[in-house]
């Protein structure tokens, strides 16, 4: 099959070649894929088999224990594991979480402002802007937050009795989860409200015009036809955006106050002025440190659990999706 | 039932003898004045957020942009950043800018050729089936990994001693930092939007011209290279554009693979362009993140120059897209 | 000037006693003989809706021209007439579905029950006067939930499945559906043939308990067995409530139509019993298309 032309007479490409040639770059970047899975696992298990599911718990001071495990480097034998990220693996729950929630919510109501209620020539100009808010380096939002916002947050929302009443626990600066949940929220709706609005305007004009036909108002229409049909749309936005959020380093390395305090709902409404370290930002900040071989499992254990973080978000997406198709929602 | 029985009856007699001026006033347009609570309290939040997006939207770009054209100066696009006390005597961040365009270039010079690739071979080849969904899964799994993640592989793959010759080694150490670590990495970022885009692209032509092209002979490598390609140009362009995007927005991978500095470390003794390549430096997000005021160079108004010079690097690539957008339609394509 | 906002339930005007059928049957004229006429006389008929002097244009485009039509219930009205000659665009005038162009003008009347439909809010408007379209749009949501949809966003509450179930059966068997779905009232409605999909797009369209039913040439996408039995269930609903069908098969109209309107380049050419427009035209253009010479 493969040399059945003399090569004066065949193609001086042969398909087959051609075919083989591609498949080995498709195997190659399958391979890249999955050398980094192991790559992470691998760098990551000396951190995780010393502390075991303790890893994940709370205990003593996350920097007491980074400053340990840096000391420890100099030994030259004996390590020190000992990790307890329960304050990180917090903070990242609570800064992604409030600014997927916030977001999804807000970008929600404006993809359909967008596509459904705003007058034309206010569409056509949202358009390129809500693309060009998404795609904003997230470091330029790092920045805004932590000239504009940080200061605005310690100087005039926080009052002094409040720096006082936690004054030997934590110093509220500014730099606190509200900041962080804001700009992360201003980050990442702009590319939900693209994705969403990119659905709604997917959705098939008939099942639209079919409920308007049968009297329905327009505002119940976009929602239970509209927003409904694409739900597909939605939760991939909503994976993506969550994805960026939970990966995002500098930016809240910028302003999320990158102590590595657990902020206590059980505090009252003071706790969102409190500073935190998510995940990803402590990387960044320590990542001088990557040459030390205990600190360089520290740091990729941490990577290791914002991988599978991700991925698990990106396989909820895909599932929720599938369930979504059964009655053929585009 | 009653009531609403004479007033509707009433309500014709009147619209019999004053007959409405058709479609104008007067006549019951629909409105959300019928409408329940709940959906006018929800129209209000839309309303609502539509227009705080809006303000948000124009208090940022006016915000930066006022601060970019403040704080700007053409001196600063042509010095490097220097160690210095204060704003006036630390220099620019020329380094940075062009560090921007090499990651940029060397990123999508990877990216682009194995994106297509990768596309041509899922839309036009894709077998066995299995490794299609594989490759698929692939493609959609590196679009979701955090890029210090990336990062952080990066450190481990290109301080291997078998990857010398791309960064800077000492006594057999390689330090793994440079601008084709950097590159290479990023190029993963992009990888993902450009096999989209190209997927699209390729997907959209149909069947009939490929048949076309077989017909006369050609084979589908040809007919790739020939005809496909060439008719999803806008799309291989806009997903090269996208990528662009990312790459110059990346900020992690370069904190970690690029080298904490602010100017190049060209690697002495390699001849010219690899030099540099081989060496560290730094890019415009890294300048802004360490000339933040939470940086070690702490200098925000040239974190703000800097950010103003990223800012109309992403504005002119939107502005790209959106001319390729309008230019393809306009050309038109096969339609079925 | 008073606005029907009335919330609903759907007022109903009580209907007066029928007059007696008004259309004497004609001989079948010469070119029909094929085509069976599968109806027997309407047994009443009650004028519903008034269309008068009703012009229609697209941003300055004359779309209609000038209409004037009384629509029955206990009988069905065929609008026909080649492609672009204004039919579907009247027929969306009567539930004020134009207006969801921007650039759409209507001039002259259209009365339900003798009030002008632009004083009648729309989405009342539109429950009572439901429209089926040309290409089947079942939601994407189970066969159940596209009949009850227009029933649950009616309601100020959200109507539990239990209470929804009666009507949503009832409007199913209107629609000749419900013997075919009813074991899996749960499945995905676009995994419906086309010609199960029409029907229960029809079957969604009655759970709204419309007074008119406007069919926008409901079997044009659908195969001949599928024709015949939407067909024969257009037939069964005429007493129940007004239909209006738009199609540009004369033998469809000739098979079910009692009335039938010719429309041409926007002008109502010709209006009469079906037999008699079929049989006999009046004008010489009707002529001409009922004996195929053009459209």
């Amino acid at each position: 099959m493969e040399d059945q032309y003399s090569p004066e007479y065949g193609p001086s490409w042969p398909d087959r070649r051609v075919e083989r040639l591609l498949g080995a770059l498709v195997v190659f970047v399958v391979g890249l894929l999955l050398a980094l899975i192991a790559v992470v696992i691998v760098r990551a298990w000396p951190s995780f088999a010393h502390n075991g599911p303790a890893w994940f718990g709370p205990g003593g001071s996350v920097e007491d224990q980074l400053n340990a495990i840096s000391l420890s480097a100099a030994t030259g034998s004996h390590y020190i594991y000992t990790f307890h990220a329960w304050p990180l693996i917090w903070s990242t729950i609570l800064i992604t979480g409030g600014a997927v929630l916030l977001a999804l919510f807000a970008a929600l109501f404006v993809s359909v402002f967008i596509v459904e209620f705003a007058p034309g020539w206010l569409a056509n100009v949202l358009q390129p802007v809500v693309r060009f808010l998404a795609s904003v380096p997230s470091v330029i939002y790092g920045l805004i937050g932590v000239v504009v916002l940080v200061p605005f947050i310690g100087n005039h929302l926080v009052s002094e009795e409040q720096k006082a009443s936690v004054a030997g626990v934590i110093s509220l600066t500014g730099y606190s989860l509200l900041a962080a949940v804001t700009v992360l929220t201003v980050m990442i709706a702009p590319l939900m409200v693209s994705i969403f609005s990119d659905g709604l305007r997917a959705v098939k004009p008939g099942w639209l015009e079919g409920s308007l036909a049968l009297g329905v108002n327009r505002w119940r229409t976009v929602w239970k036809i509209g927003v409904r049909s694409a739900r597909p749309a939605i939760v991939a936005g909503t994976v993506l955006a969550l994805a960026r959020a939970i990966g995002e380093a500098v930016m809240l390395a910028m302003i999320s106050g990158s102590v590595a305090f657990a902020p206590n709902p059980a505090d009252g409404l003071i706790f969102i002025y409190e500073p935190s370290r998510p995940l990803a930002p402590t990387i960044v900040k320590n990542i001088d440190q990557l040459s030390s071989p205990p600190f360089n499992a520290t740091l990729f254990s941490i990577a290791a659990v914002l991988l599978f973080a991700a991925a698990t978000a990106s396989l909820a997406g895909h599932l929720a999706r599938r369930a979504m198709r059964k009655y053929g929602a585009a | 039932m009653e009531a609403s029985i004479s007033t509707a009856v009433a309500a014709g007699h009147s619209g019999a003898a004053a007959p409405p001026p058709p479609g104008k006033h007067g006549a019951a347009v629909e409105g959300s004045a019928t409408w329940r609570l709940g959906d006018r309290i929800g129209l209000a939040i839309c309303w609502g957020l539509g227009l705080l997006f809006c303000a948000i939207a124009v208090a940022v770009a006016l915000y930066l942009f006022v601060q970019g054209i403040t704080y700007l100066k053409p001196a600063m696009l042509t010095t490097p950043a220097a160690s210095g006390f204060s704003q006036s005597e630390s220099g620019g961040f020329s380094d940075a800018l062009i560090g921007t365009l090499m990651v940029a270039t060397l990123g999508i010079v990877l990216a682009l050729p194995v994106g297509i690739a990768i596309a041509v071979w899922l839309v036009e080849y894709g077998r066995p089936a299995a490794l299609a969904r594989v490759a698929e899964s692939t493609i959609e799994a590196i679009a979701g990994i955090p890029s210090i993640v990336l990062a952080l592989f990066g450190t481990v793959i290109f301080s291997s001693s078998a990857l010398a010759f791309l960064s800077r080694s000492n006594e057999g150490v390689v330090f793994g930092k440079s601008f084709f670590a950097a590159g290479a990495m990023l190029s993963l970022v992009a990888l993902p939007l450009i096999v989209a885009s190209v997927r699209e692209g390729l997907n959209s032509i149909p069947r009939h011209v490929r048949e076309a092209s077989y017909a006369v002979g050609k084979t589908k490598a040809a007919t790739t290279r020939r005809i496909l390609l060439p008719a999803c140009r806008p799309q291989v362009a806009t997903g090269a554009v996208l990528g662009l995007g990312r790459i110059i927005g990346d900020t992690a991978i370069i904190v970690v693979l690029l080298g904490a500095t602010q100017n190049f470390g060209p690697v002495e003794g390699a001849p010219f362009p690899l030099d540099y390549l081989r060496g560290v430096g730094t890019t415009l997000t890294n300048f802004v993140y360490e000339a933040s005021p939470t940086g070690n160079l702490n200098q925000p108004q040239k974190a703000y120059a800097a950010a103003f010079v990223l800012l109309i690097m992403i504005l002119i690539l939107n502005a790209i897209v959106d001319l390729i957008h309008r230019r393809s339609r306009k050309v038109g394509t096969w339609s079925s | 000037m008073e606005l029907l906002r009335t919330p609903p339930p759907i007022r109903r005007l009580p209907l007066p006693d029928p007059e007696p059928a008004t259309e004497v049957m004609a001989p079948a004229g010469a070119g029909f003989s094929a085509a069976r006429r599968s109806i027997g006389a309407p047994q009443f008929s009650i004028r519903r809706m008034e269309v008068d002097g009703v012009s229609i244009s697209y941003g300055g485009k004359r779309a209609v021209r000038d209409v004037s039509l009384p629509i029955r219930q206990g009988e069905v009205l065929a609008l026909i007439g080649p492609s672009g000659c204004g039919k579907t665009t009247l027929l969306r005038s009567l539930n004020r579905l134009t207006e969801l162009t921007a650039t759409a003008r209507l001039e002259g009347s259209i009365r339900l029950d003798d009030v002008d439909v632009t004083l009648i809010e729309p989405t009342l408007l539109r429950r009572r006067v439901t429209m089926v379209f040309q290409q089947p749009n079942p939601f994407p949501m189970s066969v159940f939930d596209n009949v009850a949809y227009v029933l649950r966003e009616q309601g100020s509450r959200r109507a539990r499945r239990r209470t929804l179930e009666p009507a949503v059966h009832s409007a199913l068997q209107r629609a000749g559906l419900f013997d075919e779905v009813k074991d899996n009232l749960r499945h995905p409605a676009l995994k419906l043939s086309g010609g199960q999909q029409q029907r229960l797009c029809i079957a969604r369209a009655l759970a709204a308990e419309p007074e008119v039913l406007l069919l926008d040439e409901p079997c044009s996408a659908l195969d001949p067995q599928s024709t015949q039995v939407i067909e024969d269930l257009i037939v069964k609903l005429r007493d129940d409530v007004a239909v209006v069908i738009v199609t540009h098969n004369l033998q469809q109209a000739y098979r079910i139509a009692d009335h039938v309107a010719f429309m041409y380049l926007g002008d109502l050419v010709e209006y009469g019993g079906a037999t008699a427009l079929f049989g006999s035209p009046r004008e010489q253009r009707t002529r001409e298309y009922v004996s195929g010479a053009f459209g």
